[in-house]
């Protein structure tokens, strides 16, 4: 019930500030939206705390893969089902997706002065698009919410966003609404041939996981997805879309844009694209590599490049993206964590430089390079606080992106060394983009006698439990590694060949198929439309020596 | 308290040492800037004066009551552990890290103490406290690192401190671009350190240095392929990081940073830190001869180098940094012949001259408003007594003035193992023996130029006793800090490296034909001739004018490094910079912007043929029936 709420507290809220906007009290148009979204995201960050601390402490939850699920009969003629489940992975982007949320309020605080209510609709239905993203089980439901997600971002940027925010939102949606599309119909041909293949119309992921393909028709329909997901990602040569969306977005716009909606690719690529195709994904790895690499280093060069703050930053995610994509596809334990972390911790880092672009253009009224410098001397702890996150951005290590970046690179050593070294070259590239923003920005002569107000409290608030989870993330990232764990050992399972796949699935909490024994509405359990975690009393039977177990099927 | 008891009480002390100055960084980085001078200069002195006592005391332990297995190991907390890969923040005492622990925390908390009192006036104290704090807690964490990878947290944090310190003032764009090359020359190397770093976790499952070198050296026979490649990516980190061929350019422009800055981390600590991770790992080394080669010959290759551009050079500051250049050469020699321990010993003795000779530069500096060009300087040795005699140590010391100063010990001990050590040679004493000449002949042209001659400028400030007193330390120390590892012809009274052959095994020798005292009377020899010619040339002013096109050719051509920056600029600056100027709107994305042109122009064609006008309509209409009725029957 936990997810529903998580789900369902932005989605009514953003409704509720929608209505509040129409008020024509001030209170309630311009600052009752912004305490809402404030507090629903805040809420929705305590649920998170609340399942991580439960999970943590748990020995049971501690080693099991799933933690919650929730199960409803949707649409049963087709085989749909509101299907959400969350396992580590999925549990650590949804803090980061309610962590980056305040922050996109906060952020907005001052920022947003016109159809403020509308705003924080769009603003909170993005995240309860993202949410159900990192949630979603059955896929029809997955692509509704990423649909759901792509609409209002797209309303964030053509309405309150720069100058060529027509320009942006326009190439931000036709880029992603194509893929997408090619996704549905990647979705739909793997719905059909499990059809063909067994008879019933399914789209739930656990079923089908187990369907049988043939190798060309694995292909094209991984191709489907793979696509959908290196645009939001994105990869090489895709990526067109981010800078100019990224640049163009308003503040919390860039920060939802780069702190998660590009994770919500790589979280496809590793919850979709690998487990339903492991074997030609595995065939597919080596050309997934080097198109990583080639982001790695291609977007760290155009970041270099580049005059205007934001877009600097834009290009940065190219290239942190590419570590995130090399090390899903490297697909063993160090290179998965380190994604992981990599993820995690460009959400954090690159979200904080957006902030800080955003806290610039409000005082300057400029996002151009070549307009600032000498910002030190007049902003000490914003520049500090710059410093810090363009550090993290470089790979400093100590902060959270090195942890991740390391990883990778540890784990894509013994699958491709000449890979590997051209993604260390990376790590040289981002040093180059790093200290050319800190010295255009901060460093240098104040030619422009600028005279700006340093951090307010509330960004200082704002700001700082930033700069503490990257160093967190940096110094202490056991947590992480301990919560993803499980969903990152079924994945590694995956990438060895030879292991038998139901010996996967019930790592995974799925019974083989022809047992269906635990299927809704079979005589162990009741067809009941709420069922909170079916694997835990399915584990419970086969403690108790009353279920069946497996043949070959580990107990987790 | 019986001795043994006394150790195991002071040892867990160990993580204060680095843990000192972060508390003090962490306090200026967010209190600081509100806080009064004072208050920031007694945290920031203070943080690193408390490790300098908790080295002591750890040094103490350590002589009275040895740890078990001559190594104290304290883990604090698992750092990262995923997918078989395991790393601790974890502390590691032995002979080698309690000697650097103590060099650095020493040095570090003298030169501290000297800024409290050179900064004074500037407007940014306390952010220069914070970065010395940050900088030594990471050199501490350097040296004092249990495995590979926090010894490159460190390794990095250092770097980063450097980047930030010689940017120090950074409203001089010049100051920025020279921090910049320094932090980017050496990430340069820094990767391929990180490269090592992957392949030695994917041979050996670990990073822990101990248990690293102990299965190296079970599972990889000497010159085995992945021994030698190890060896060389770890080379390649240690020759960004201090300063030698093919990436030392970055250290005579890192002397825009404040004096104090290239003091301690341009000439004391930072750059030698290559010349400790190689001494850290010379078990990889050992088993990599070519690498081992190749690190004598960059050592010797760079000594003469640098100390060719040093007798060149105008800039004070840089001079000195040419000289540090050369000086590590000498411990990059001593390394590749298998002179761990001499490596480590000019290390210390390089620390306590060249801090002093840095040191006294500022006195020079700040007395004559911030004057640099040694040309402008002159006659100061009346007016600046104490300068001048602190400089006149520090220089006979790097020069080796035998027997009363420790630079002669140390250096001589390298020249001797240059010698007599298997892998040594008489190309590489050669080498050795003409550095001594170049040391002399530039380090006494400074010192003639600057101190003797006429006044050009008046000086105007006199140092108090926060600058005098770690001068006059660093001067002692400069003077005795040899006697600690006496030649064996003066007795056996070696106890500086029998101290260090606990963690570095000793040198072997073989070669005859020369003995250490023939060995060390012609370095004095050369020693004299250099102070000679110096005399000659710059006290009687006896400057040959460049006689011809080609002597001041070979004068520019050194004053430019040797034109290895022109060449890293034409090479690789310049193409990457010019790529990514060309390429900023991203090449990728005109392609679809065709996409969209095409889109748009078949847009204005079809719109004509929506013009309202029914003829029209009727004739397309028509065509299309036609084209249709003929497809129909010919196909």
């Amino acid at each position: 019930m936990m997810l529903l709420w998580m789900l369902a507290i932005p989605f009514m809220a953003g409704m509720l500030a929608g209505v509040f906007g129409q008020s024509s009290s001030p209170f309630w148009r311009d600052r009752a939206p912004r305490w809402l979204a404030l507090g629903a995201l805040a809420v929705d960050f305590v649920l998170g705390l609340i399942s991580w601390l439960s999970a943590a402490r748990s020995p049971f939850l501690r080693h099991r893969h799933w933690l919650l699920q929730l199960d409803w009969n949707w649409m049963p003629r087709f085989g749909i089902r509101f299907h959400l489940a969350m396992d580590g992975l999925s549990l650590l982007l949804l803090m980061l997706t309610f962590f980056l949320g305040m922050v996109s309020v906060l952020v907005s605080w001052n920022e947003i002065r016109e159809r403020v209510g509308f705003f924080h609709l769009n603003l909170l239905w993005v995240l309860a698009g993202i949410t159900g993203v990192f949630l979603a089980m059955d896929l029809f439901l997955f692509y509704f919410v990423w649909e759901l997600m792509l609409v209002p971002m797209f309303f964030l940027i053509a309405l309150w966003g720069h100058e060529r925010r027509r320009y942006a939102s326009v190439k931000f949606f036709i880029f992603t609404q194509l893929s997408g599309l090619l996704m549905l119909v990647a979705i739909l041909a793997l719905v059909f041939a499990h059809r063909a293949a067994t008879g019933v119309m399914t789209f739930e992921y656990r079923a089908l996981l187990a369907t049988p393909l043939s190798s060309t028709a694995a292909w094209w329909i991984m191709l489907g997805f793979f696509i959908a997901f290196a645009v939001k990602l994105p990869a090489i040569p895709v990526h067109t879309w981010l800078p100019d969306a990224h640049t163009e977005a308003p503040t919390a716009g860039s920060v939802v844009l780069a702190g998660l909606m590009l994770k919500t690719g790589a979280y496809g690529l590793l919850r979709f694209a690998l487990p339903l195709f492991p074997s030609v994904s595995r065939q597919f790895a080596p050309f997934a590599m080097a198109l990583a690499v080639a982001g790695i280093l291609y977007g760290g060069i155009l970041a270099f490049g580049q005059t205007d703050f934001k877009r600097l930053v834009a290009y940065t995610s190219v290239s942190h993206l590419g570590f995130v994509l090399l090390g899903i596809y490297a697909w063993n334990a160090l290179a998965l964590n380190g994604a992981v972390v990599t993820m995690i911790a460009h959400g954090i880092s690159t979200g904080a430089l957006f902030v800080i672009a955003g806290l610039l253009q409000q005082r300057m009224h400029t996002r151009e390079m070549g307009r600032m410098g000498g910002l030190w001397d007049v902003m000490p702890r914003l520049s500090g606080a710059a410093l810090f996150f363009a550090l993290g951005s470089l790979g400093l290590p100590g902060l959270g992106d090195f942890v991740g970046e390391f990883l990778v690179l540890l784990g894509a050593w013994p699958v491709s060394r000449w890979l590997a070294v051209l993604a260390a070259a990376g790590v040289l590239v981002a040093t180059f983009y790093a200290l050319r923003l800190v010295q255009r920005a901060f460093h240098g002569p104040n030619e422009q006698a600028w005279k700006l107000p340093d951090l307010r409290r509330i960004e200082t608030l704002m700001l700082a439990p930033m700069i503490v989870a990257l160093l967190w993330l940096g110094l202490f990232p056991r947590p992480v590694l301990t919560a993803v764990a499980p969903a990152l050992g079924y994945l590694q399972s995956l990438g060895k060949p030879g292991i038998l796949r139901s010996d996967r699935l019930a790592n995974l909490g799925v019974p083989p198929r022809g047992i269906a024994l635990f299927r809704p509405g079979s005589a162990l359990v009741p067809p009941v439309l709420f069922r909170n975690i079916p694997v835990a009393r399915v584990q419970a039977l086969r403690l108790q020596g009353r279920a069946p177990r497996p043949k070959g099927g580990k107990l987790r | 308290m019986r001795p043994a008891n006394c150790g195991a009480d002071v040892y867990p002390l160990l993580a204060l040492a680095p843990a000192f100055p972060f508390a003090g960084f962490l306090w200026l980085a967010t209190l600081g800037a509100r806080a009064s001078r004072k208050a920031a200069a007694i945290v920031g002195v203070g943080s690193v004066a408390a490790s300098t006592v908790v080295a002591a005391l750890l040094a103490f332990a350590f002589f009275t009551a040895p740890p078990p297995g001559g190594a104290y190991t304290q883990t604090l907390w698992s750092w990262i552990a995923a997918g078989g890969f395991s790393v601790r923040v974890s502390f590691y005492l032995d002979a080698l890290s309690l000697v650097m622990l103590l060099v650095v925390s020493f040095v570090s908390f003298l030169i501290h103490l000297y800024s409290a009192e050179f900064m004074r006036e500037d407007d940014g104290y306390s952010r220069f406290f914070a970065y010395m704090n940050l900088f030594v807690a990471s050199m501490l964490t350097l040296s004092l690192a249990n495995n590979l990878l926090l010894l490159f947290l460190g390794w990095e944090g250092v770097g980063l401190c450097s980047y930030l310190l010689i940017g120090f003032w950074y409203r001089d764009r010049a100051n920025g671009r020279a921090a910049r090359k320094a932090f980017i020359v050496t990430r340069v190397g820094d990767t391929a350190f990180t490269l090592g770093l992957l392949l030695l976790f994917n041979r050996f499952g670990t990073l822990n240095l101990p248990r690293l070198m102990h299965l190296a050296a079970r599972q990889w026979p000497v010159g085995s392929a992945p021994a030698i490649a190890a060896a060389a990516l770890l080379l390649g980190g240690a020759v960004g990081k201090s300063a030698q061929l093919p990436l030392q350019t970055w250290l005579p422009d890192a002397m825009a940073g404040p004096t104090p800055t290239s003091a301690l981390i341009h000439a004391a600590t930072m750059v030698t830190a290559g010349v400790y991770l190689i001494a850290r790992t010379h078990v990889l080394f050992a088993l990599a001869p070519p690498v081992r080669l190749a690190v004598a010959v960059i050592g010797a290759a760079t000594l003469l180098l640098a100390g060719c551009s040093a007798l060149t050079q105008y800039d004070l500051k840089r001079v000195l940094a040419y000289s540090t250049i050369s000086q590590i050469g000498y411990m990059f020699l001593a390394l590749g012949v298998g002179a761990w321990s001499a490596a480590i010993f000019h290390l210390m003795t390089h620390a306590f001259f060249k801090a002093l000779l840095f040191l006294v530069a500022g006195i020079v500096i700040q007395a004559l408003h911030e004057e640099h060009d040694i040309r402008k300087m002159g006659g100061l040795r009346r007016d600046l007594p104490y300068a001048f005699w602190g400089f006149v140590i520090g220089g006979c010391a790097l020069a080796g003035l035998p027997l009363v100063t420790a630079g002669f010990y140390s250096k001589d001990l390298i020249l001797w193992r240059a010698w007599s050590s298997p892998s040594g040679g008489p190309a590489l004493w050669v080498a050795g023996m003409l550095g001594v000449l170049l040391t002399a002949l530039y380090i006494f042209r400074l010192i003639f130029l600057v101190f003797y001659g006429e006044q050009k400028t008046a000086p105007g400030h006199w140092p108090a006793w926060r600058i005098k007193l770690p001068v006059l330390t660093l001067s002692v120390l400069a003077l005795i800090g040899g006697f600690v590892n006496l030649p064996p012809w003066m007795g056996k009274a070696a106890f500086f490296t029998n101290f260090l052959h606990a963690a570095l095994p000793p040198a072997a020798q073989t070669r005859g034909g020369l003995t250490e005292p023939l060995s060390e009377l012609i370095a004095a020899c050369l020693f004299a001739l250099g102070l000679f010619l110096a005399w000659w040339l710059y006290a009687l002013r006896r400057v040959p004018r460049p006689a011809s096109g080609f002597v001041d050719a070979i004068r520019r051509f050194w004053f430019a490094d040797w034109g290895m920056d022109w060449l890293y600029d034409a090479v690789f600056v310049r193409p990457l910079v010019a790529f990514a100027r060309l390429d900023r709107h991203d090449v990728i994305d005109a392609g679809y912007a065709a996409v969209a042109r095409v889109h748009v122009w078949g847009w204005r064609i079809l719109r004509r043929s929506e013009n309202g006008r029914l003829r029209w309509y009727a004739a397309w209409i028509t065509a299309g029936a036609v084209i249709l009725a003929a497809l129909a029957v010919w196909a």
